[in-house]
């Protein structure tokens, strides 16, 4: 069980999540500090300590879209944060299962801020709604990674299995 | 039933005769582009070969390119210490395709790797950039990814779990009229697509207007499909295509063109008309809100922005000092002009158009990323407002949030600079 902690609209860009001019830095363990940068409330939040891990932001359609840049996934990682999302931009998700950020589609997701919600592996359940909402899960080869343990230890599997 | 074009390129790239839609492959990649954002690649790279007692060493140096281009020159000393991070990698690794800050060679990654005859038609191109979709211009299916999945595919030379998609087919006959130009085209394409209605999908481009554009105007157009969420645009390759390559490219070897069958599947096809056109424009803060410049003319401006690796090619810049020759930008307003290479920066010289912008007021600044993403150069004050003609106007893009950056074809731009509000370029005179 997690509490909603913010919930954001359709079309969340890279710049909202990790404005550009911090794209310099660049190192996961860095760049947790910039999440959210221009939204002062949940950037303060987050760095105050204020919101706990595995907290949920709620989004609605296109959440990730715009830049590849990386940072957008390793500062949301580095609080450990779970995002439900109706869907993905396809690079940010691409980057999210390769870091193993936990990044939910939910089509139909209903849910506000203070709301109770569990996962399970096919539904996420508002438990102050009483309601639940289907997953559309990974297809298999993105879970296998998921499974690795991210892509650096998949790749680094498959690079031992050429050798 | 036949193939599209991206289905042809990945089934050559597997070895297998064909692929479906829907299909996981794992193609082997032509080119790998990184700009300075190859600092990171490389921190995941190693940490891909830590512990395993192998002497960590990239695929193919040969291809790999690397362009630095966001944040020339460095703007801090942090950016300055990951480009020399990148430079000692590039020695020790003996990547051959990188280009320094350096006038005889710089430029922005998806210029340089055109105009360098890195890309080639039927190529799998992969690049951490977003707007690695315009090498589709070439007939190259060319996509962004993240900076770990690209170590992964240095290290391996694949890239991994690509599921084959699906393609939307985008026709486009007639001709286009005077000042209205190929961002006219793509920004009205993304307004009807709506900024995810491509996701996960490629974007085909055919058509008469098409076959009669320009490399410079399809790039232009295949850059601003992620914008539409597209994984990638796509241009046939045709003659142009040819005649690119062995003329401004310099390629001497063979090319070979993969095209599309004719009764390949698409999930849709939309078409337009491109007679029917105006000049678009992409309001803040999504790259979806597009209206018609006359909705929004007479919006003030405080800067005007020419150049990115959308509209910072010769063609862009000739337009725009055509329109400013003998005039003078309003007072109100400063223009900043960033060629998109160094050569065409000092093509741009050679034909007279930055001088033409410098003595109408405009800053011409080094070929570079420049503004478009807030970094160093050119950022808005509170409240202030930029028409710019490259490719994002999310909130904050040009380094603050409270301001507004509105997106048009390098003719409006030269017309608003004149009057200091936007303007249509087919009102003035």
């Amino acid at each position: 069980m997690a509490k909603v902690v913010y919930k954001f609209g359709d079309d969340i860009s890279t710049d909202i999540i990790y404005p550009g001019r911090f794209m310099a830095t660049v190192l996961p363990t860095e760049t947790p500090q910039y999440a959210f940068a221009d939204n002062k409330d949940l950037n303060s939040m987050l760095v105050n300590g204020q919101i706990p891990k595995g907290s949920i932001i709620i989004a609605g359609k296109n959440f990730g879209c715009g830049s590849s840049r990386e940072q957008a996934v390793s500062t949301i990682k580095g609080h450990e944060l779970i995002i439900i999302a109706k869907n993905f931009a396809r690079i940010f998700l691409q980057n999210s299962v390769n870091l193993g950020l936990n990044t939910i589609t939910c089509p139909d997701i209903e849910a506000d801020v203070d709301d109770e919600i569990e996962i399970t592996e096919n539904k996420v359940i508002n438990k102050t709604k009483g309601k639940e909402f289907d997953i559309i899960p990974h297809p298999p080869a993105r879970q296998a990674i998921i499974d690795a343990g991210g892509l650096i230890n998949y790749t680094r599997k498959k690079l031992l299995e050429k050798v | 039933m036949g193939q599209t074009i991206v289905q042809k390129i990945l089934a050559k790239a597997t070895g297998r005769p064909s692929v479906e839609i829907g299909d996981v492959v794992e193609p082997n990649v032509n080119l790998a582009m990184s700009h300075e954002n190859a600092a990171l690649v490389i921190n995941q790279f190693l940490e891909i070969y830590k512990g395993i007692g192998l002497a960590p060493k990239v695929w193919d140096p040969s291809k790999i390119a690397i362009i630095f281009d966001h944040r020339v020159p460095a703007e801090s000393s942090k950016t300055a210490t990951n480009q020399k991070k990148v430079r000692n990698f590039v020695a020790e690794q003996n990547i051959t395709k990188f280009h320094d800050i350096r006038g005889d060679e710089m430029g922005i990654c998806h210029q340089i790797l055109p105009e360098s005859g890195y890309v080639r038609p039927g190529y799998v191109v992969v690049g951490t950039d977003s707007h690695t979709t315009s090498h589709g211009a070439l007939g190259a299916f060319s996509f962004g990814i993240g900076a770990t999945e690209m170590a992964s595919v240095w290290t391996l030379g694949t890239i991994l779990n690509v599921q084959v998609p699906q393609t939307i087919k985008v026709v486009v006959n007639g001709t286009f009229n005077q000042f209205v130009l190929p961002k006219d085209l793509i920004l009205y394409l993304i307004g009807q697509l709506t900024a995810e209605g491509a996701n996960f999908r490629v974007i085909e481009f055919h058509g008469e207007a098409i076959r009669n554009m320009s490399t410079s105007g399809r790039l232009t157009i295949c850059n601003m499909t992620v914008e539409a969420g597209a994984t990638s645009g796509i241009v046939p390759p045709d003659e142009e295509t040819i005649n690119y390559l062995r003329n401004t490219a310099g390629v001497t070897d063979e090319i070979e063109l993969i095209n599309p069958d004719s009764d390949a599947e698409y999930e849709k096809i939309i078409e337009i008309n491109a007679s029917d056109l105006v000049p678009q424009i992409a309001c803040p803060h999504t790259v979806d809100n597009v209206k018609p410049v006359e909705n929004v003319a007479g919006v003030k401006i405080n800067q005007i922005v020419v150049g990115s690796c959308t509209n910072g090619r010769l063609d862009d810049l000739e337009i725009a000092a055509k329109i400013l020759k003998n005039k003078k930008i309003d007072k109100n307003v400063r223009m900043l002009v960033f060629p998109a290479s160094g050569r065409i920066y000092k093509e741009a010289m050679k034909a007279g158009y930055l001088l033409d912008l410098m003595e109408a007021g405009a800053v011409i600044v080094n070929p570079g990323c420049g503004p478009c993403l807030g970094v160093h150069q050119g950022a808005l004050g509170d409240g202030e407002v930029a028409l710019s003609t490259t490719n994002r106007n999310f909130k904050g893009r040009m380094g603050n949030p409270n301001s507004e950056v509105y997106l048009s074809s390098p003719a409006v731009a030269a017309a608003s600079a004149i009057t200091g509000f936007i303007t249509d370029p087919r009102e003035l005179n």
